[in-house]
């Protein structure tokens, strides 16, 4: 990166996804064709993925443009958006964790489970196996094919080291309540809500290796370089590192407005989340702790009633020990709710907005890319001119052809840039839509499951009253 | 101010009768102080007038219930537990606290945690004032406690009754004391056999029922306290909503900002729950908590009243061997074996009219308890609907 002529950062980047793959030998037959031509013309790859992107969005993405962002422009566009995948649809559900293998060995299965009526699929309703990296690989996979187009990835639940530790520790076979159990529930719901992200999208929907993963019984290749330590995770991170550096140090001059906008809008609404986030968790937490304290409670009282020498009044504290249990029960309900409904999916955005960033990021590397042809075009140029002027006809035709190649890169340059320009833009729209309407079931569902355990209480308390009265 | 009458309630006097008439006018808190005013009405006669205000300190009221334990009168009566310690440190700290954290909040949610303390404070203040007041009413509407000269002073004299200054010493002789008292009660628990089965059995369960007491109060307490902190975890979320809908114009505005509205109402109304677990629960196990205290500290009394009448037992035999002084020890027996009768007599009844002002007292609580988390539960399941239902029309 130092290298002041070397830097086109796209191929830089291409180089390293395409040495990983070498080492990969069980996709090279998957992903040759794919990253063959890549190398060669990296236009005629663009312009294959957009047409591809093209053809599925046609329809929608003429309108979507057009309309603006108002309140009754996006419900418009929703509809449309709903009514373009017709009445297809595709629901997936993970059951059964299993603790498969023993010791460090030792990893997490899940069932996958889809139901659906796209003609894509050979059947209605099919399940396979899948483990955690393979949820990880299959993300992988999505972002090398589509990030570079500008599309949003919804990323994959993060790998928790001392979570799976824990699970590969204990010696009971698979989840057992005890032994985070928690942990298995937290990850398999958030695998869920990963699948049906990626699902929505109209285009990830359809994609060979999501149709795979979904679809296909037989077992993964195991996704090697979804290990931390392993050769191609090492090389990842040297790679993220990069990248971090060049999106702190490099500021594109941006032309578009909109980007700009959007960005800050960005900024902002991350900067929000993240602290609702953790004040979210801070409620969590004071309400578990508020459910073990109800519990001392109850069992107080129930110690108050066996000492007290007076009938009505035992009995009376014997059913306030009772009462009090169930509500300990209810606000640890209420804490799962807080947790899994509210924490979880701001989480998830926290997430997603860190994809809609890397979208961003690969515009800017696109930039930087037609940026720096475009002084190689110069330079070259100037080269011509200087050997014309000498009079050096023997290099003079070698220099032509340079600025003719370099020409034709800056076209292409260009060409990229808009096209992800224009690409992160339908995505952006999308994912608002995606975002106000997974806000507002989010709170709705919070807040009807809040009123559900409030009705619950209402009963407890209920039931108890007379228990008072009976006091004489 | 409720919980006044609910500790009255089943005291055997009939509180119709207004001969003597205590109650707290004002209080007023000065840095580590308060001061209690004691406004008194009465038609008895050694009084010389009608009504009277004094001005009173919590060392004040230690010293009036000092005066009732030490006299021997009292005995066979359980005496009415003295309030505990004015103690604001808790808020203090708190809002202490708070002021560290300011950097980290805005400014509406800086305000309305301040609110909070600010309440909470008051809260406390106004219970300690309660618990004192409750504790002078007991004895005004005792028939017994009522006449004693010390109460008198202590609400007729305009003076400082001298009991203020407690100083480092006095504190550390009280502490002394109150160890000799433990160390006495478990002595005479060790070396005295009752001759009264009933008795034992009752010291036995009263020991019992106070350790549980205080393990239920404490229990409460830190329930009551997470409810609280809870509470206020929504003044954060509610704030977090509501930046979120500033910076979220046109399709989620309106509705985060609902959102934020449910979460401050939801917000008042488990702060409410907690405050009123604290009132209702908290504080009647607490007072039975004390009052169960004193009750067994007539018991470690009456066990002392039992070591001198075996005593005096042994000095009589022993006059009656030597044949000397046998006239003054039969006296002395007698007189032994008389208290001790007497003080069995009124404690029986003392412990019974313990039970009955026990369960008075529960019933009442618990029963209002159960009414106020019904109707919380309720408010916020209307409050929950009709979010609900204005959100879906913003769908």
């Amino acid at each position: 990166m130092a290298d002041p002529v070397e830097p086109p950062p796209l191929f830089e980047n291409v180089d390293i996804l395409s040495d990983q793959k070498e080492d990969d030998d069980l996709f090279i037959s998957a992903r040759q064709e794919q990253s063959e031509p890549y190398h060669g013309a990296p236009q005629e790859n663009l312009n294959g993925e957009a047409d591809l992107s093209n053809l599925s969005l046609d329809d929608q993405k003429s309108e979507l443009e057009n309309v603006p962002i108002s309140n009754s422009g996006t419900q418009d566009t929703l509809e449309q958006v709903e009514a373009a995948s017709g009445d297809q649809f595709l629901d997936i559900s993970i059951t059964e964790p299993q603790k498969v293998g023993d010791g460090m060995g030792a990893y997490m299965a899940y069932r996958v489970t889809t139901k659906t009526n796209m003609p894509i699929f050979k059947k209605r309703e099919f399940s396979v196996t899948r483990r955690f990296s393979d949820f990880l690989g299959l993300h992988d996979k999505l972002s090398e094919k589509y990030l570079k187009v500008g599309r949003i990835i919804p990323p994959a639940p993060e790998k928790s080291v001392i979570g799976m530790t824990k699970i590969k520790m204990s010696s009971q076979p698979e989840g057992s309540p005890s032994n985070g159990s928690d942990f298995v529930e937290r990850r398999r719901a958030s695998l869920e809500r990963y699948l049906k992200r990626t699902s929505q999208h109209p285009v990830l929907v359809v994609d060979p290796d999501f149709r795979e993963f979904l679809e296909s019984d037989v077992e993964l290749p195991k996704a090697t370089s979804t290990s931390a330590l392993s050769s191609a995770g090492v090389m990842r991170l040297f790679n993220k590192v990069g990248e971090t550096v060049n999106k702190i140090t490099y500021k594109m001059d941006e032309t578009d407005p909109w980007f700009e906008d959007r960005l800050t809008h960005i900024e902002a609404l991350e900067t929000q989340l993240r602290k609702l986030h953790a004040n979210v968790e801070a409620m969590v937490s004071y309400r578990k702790e508020l459910s073990h304290l109800t519990n001392g409670v109850s069992r107080s009282a129930a110690m108050l009633s066996a000492c007290e020498d007076h009938n009505s009044l035992s009995m009376a504290l014997s059913h306030l020990a009772d009462t009090e249990e169930k509500v300990e029960a209810l606000h640890l309900e209420q804490a799962n709710t807080d947790f899994f409904i509210l924490c979880e999916i701001l989480k998830d955005y926290l997430g997603l907005l860190g994809a809609v960033r890397d979208a961003f990021h690969e515009r800017t590397k696109l930039f930087q890319h037609w940026q720096h042809s475009q002084q190689m075009l110069a330079k070259k140029r100037e080269a011509k001119a200087k050997m014309e002027l000498t009079n050096r006809t023997d290099k003079v035709d070698q220099a032509g052809a340079e600025v003719i190649e370099w020409e034709a890169k800056v076209e292409r340059g260009q060409e990229n840039f808009d096209k992800i320009s224009k690409m992160i833009k339908t995505e952006v729209e999308r994912f608002e839509k995606c975002r106000i309407h997974d806000f507002k079931m989010m709170f709705i569902k919070y807040l009807e499951n809040h009123l559900n355990h409030q009705a619950q209480l209402v009963k407890y308390w209920e039931a108890f009253l007379p228990q008072a009265k009976a006091i004489a | 101010m409720t919980d006044k009458s609910n500790q009255d309630e089943g005291n055997n006097v009939p509180l119709i009768d207004n001969t003597l008439i205590v109650d707290i006018s004002d209080a007023l808190s000065e840095k580590d102080k308060v001061k209690f005013t004691v406004h008194t009405r009465t038609t008895m006669k050694n009084f010389q007038k009608p009504e009277f205000l004094v001005v009173r300190q919590h060392e004040e009221f230690i010293w009036l219930h000092d005066r009732y334990e030490e006299d021997p009168k009292y005995a066979g009566y359980i005496i009415p537990p003295p309030p505990p310690r004015p103690n604001f440190d808790a808020s203090r700290e708190k809002l202490q606290r708070l002021g560290e954290g300011e950097g980290t909040m805005t400014k509406e949610e800086f305000t309305k945690m301040k609110q909070e303390l600010e309440a909470e404070y008051l809260a406390t203040f106004k219970k300690t004032v309660a618990m004192h007041e409750v504790f002078l009413t007991r004895l005004a509407s005792h028939s017994v406690f009522r006449e004693d000269s010390h109460l008198h002073v202590f609400l007729e004299y305009d003076q400082d009754l001298c009991a203020r200054p407690k100083g480092k010493l006095q504190q550390l002789g009280g502490l002394v004391k109150s160890i000799g008292n433990t160390t006495d009660q478990y002595y005479l628990n060790a070396t005295v056999r009752d001759v009264n089965d009933f008795f034992e059995q009752q010291m036995n369960s009263l020991t019992e029922y106070h350790n549980q007491l205080k393990e239920a109060t404490h229990r409460t307490d830190k329930m009551t306290e997470k409810h609280k902190e809870l509470a206020d975890s929504y003044i954060k979320i509610s704030g977090g909503v509501l930046q979120l809908a500033n910076n979220d114009p046109g399709p989620l505005d309106k509705f985060l900002a609902k959102v934020s509205d449910t979460f401050e109402r939801a917000r008042k109304i488990e702060s409410r729950v907690a405050s009123d677990q604290d009132l209702k629960l908290a504080d009647t196990l607490r007072y039975y908590m004390r009052d169960s205290q004193a009750a067994r500290a007539l018991l470690v009394r009456r066990l002392k009243c039992l070591v001198n009448y075996e005593n005096a037992n042994r000095t009589l035999e022993k006059a009656r061997h030597k044949n000397k002084d046998i006239h003054a020890a039969e006296a002395a027996q007698s007189q032994a074996c008389e208290q001790f009768e007497a003080i069995s007599a009124q404690a029986k009844e003392e412990l019974l009219d313990f039970k009955t002002r026990r369960l008075h007292a529960f019933r009442k609580s618990l029963i209002e308890l159960a009414e106020l988390e019904v109707k919380h539960a309720r408010t916020q399941q209307d409050l929950l609907k009709k979010s609900v239902q204005s959100l879906r029309e913003l769908l």
